[in-house]
């Protein structure tokens, strides 16, 4: 308690000696808690909240030539980031083989598609190659980039150039206009 | 019988224990408080799984907004100083003592060099005002006229350890984030963060 009892103790009692009036020295806490409280609204609400996170990304190097060994086309899988948040993805390579291409939504069937397309291809071999276009956004890419995470996917790439073989193909069955 | 009447009390609630309480909790928020700082543009990233943390010092931030814009930023003062230092000998320019305090209270920027001195004469309140208009970037990051191409190399000068973090809005174009990325990769830096918001992984999935 904040009171602190000023009655009794040692003096002399009795006497005929003025005695000086008891107060009691009760302090009022409600403004103080009052001022506590809109203090911490005050630094709960100024202070960020969420901490972002961050994802790594690693590009390679344009100034080495490495060499790599040459990937077969048939255990790749290209996504094309497509304008309205629309993927095209096609398995196998662009030029001469004119391969099936499937428009499907950010999400699940991507991500459902990435799986299939994964075990089709035996070992650790499959690569995604990511490829957006210039309709596509920085969400768009940032969430394939993600789905890579989300697959595991260990071997992709993000290209931003089209091949002339890409860009017809595109065209003709996806009518994306490059 | 007397009626026995019930004793009359004034109701007095006792606040120290509440009072306790809300010190301590002030003292946490105010210990553990960090502030939002003034950023030049409005972006909103995309979220992802990732659930690593952005490093709070030794970042180099290069926000990109809706428009496609480009700002910049370093963490420390004055390492914001000594930048513009080695921007404005590279440049042939000087700067005021006046105006490298008020750089180095930017936590990002985004104007060209050629305007930075005027704006940064402006006072406090009209800057705000100021639609910035972004550093110049162009695609293949190394043309004469790409300044976010100075501003990394001469952050980096002024401190060696930076690290990387681009800070994308969710509807910047894609062609925006490529020519940021042509720039750093002229540069021979292949390895950066991309700062996004926290979203949940989906059922099942674990890191491994």
């Amino acid at each position: 308690m904040s009171e602190i009892d000023t009655g009794g103790g040692g003096g002399k009692k009795g006497g005929g000696k003025v005695r000086s009036k008891k107060a009691s020295t009760r302090v009022d806490m409600t403004p103080m808690v009052d001022l506590g409280f809109l203090l911490i609204t005050f630094f709960i609400l100024a202070t960020t909240l969420s901490k972002p996170s961050s994802m790594t990304l690693n590009v390679p190097d344009k100034t080495k030539e490495a060499e790599t060994e040459p990937i077969k086309a048939s255990s790749v899988m290209t996504i094309f980031l497509g304008k309205d948040n629309k993927v095209h993805y096609i398995f196998g390579k662009a030029a001469n083989e004119d391969p099936e291409v499937v428009t499907v939504g950010h999400g699940y069937d991507l991500r459902k598609a990435i799986q299939d397309n994964s075990r089709k291809v035996p070992g650790d071999k499959f690569v995604v190659v990511i490829k957006p276009t210039k309709e596509a956004t920085y969400k768009n890419t940032v969430d394939v980039l993600d789905e890579m995470a989300i697959t595991k996917t260990k071997r992709y790439a993000l290209v931003d150039e089209l091949t002339p073989d890409e860009k017809k193909l595109l065209k003709d069955k996806a009518q994306l206009d490059l | 019988m007397p009626i026995i009447k019930p004793k009359r009390q004034v109701p007095a609630m006792d606040m120290t224990a509440m009072c306790d309480v809300a010190f301590l909790l002030l003292t946490f928020f105010i210990l553990t408080a960090q502030f939002r700082s003034q950023e030049a543009a409005a972006v909103d990233p995309p979220s992802s799984i990732s659930g690593i943390k952005v490093p709070d010092k030794d970042i180099m931030t290069i926000a990109l907004d809706k428009e496609g814009k480009v700002y910049f930023g370093i963490d420390n003062q004055n390492n914001r100083i000594a930048m513009l230092d080695n921007v404005a000998a590279a440049k042939g320019l000087s700067f005021t003592d006046k105006e490298k305090k008020a750089f180095a209270l930017m936590a990002s920027f985004g104007v060209p060099i050629s305007q930075l001195k005027s704006f940064l004469s402006l006072d406090n309140e009209q800057r705000m005002k100021v639609k910035q208009p972004g550093i110049p970037v162009d695609s293949t990051g190394a043309a004469a006229e790409n300044e976010l191409k100075d501003w990394v190399f001469n952050a980096r000068k002024a401190n060696n350890g930076l690290r990387i973090a681009i800070k994308g809005d969710s509807y910047s174009k894609f062609p925006n984030f490529k020519n940021v990325l042509s720039t750093l990769q002229a540069q021979n830096i292949n390895k950066f963060n991309l700062i996004t918001g926290t979203e949940a992984p989906p059922a099942g999935w674990t890191n491994d």
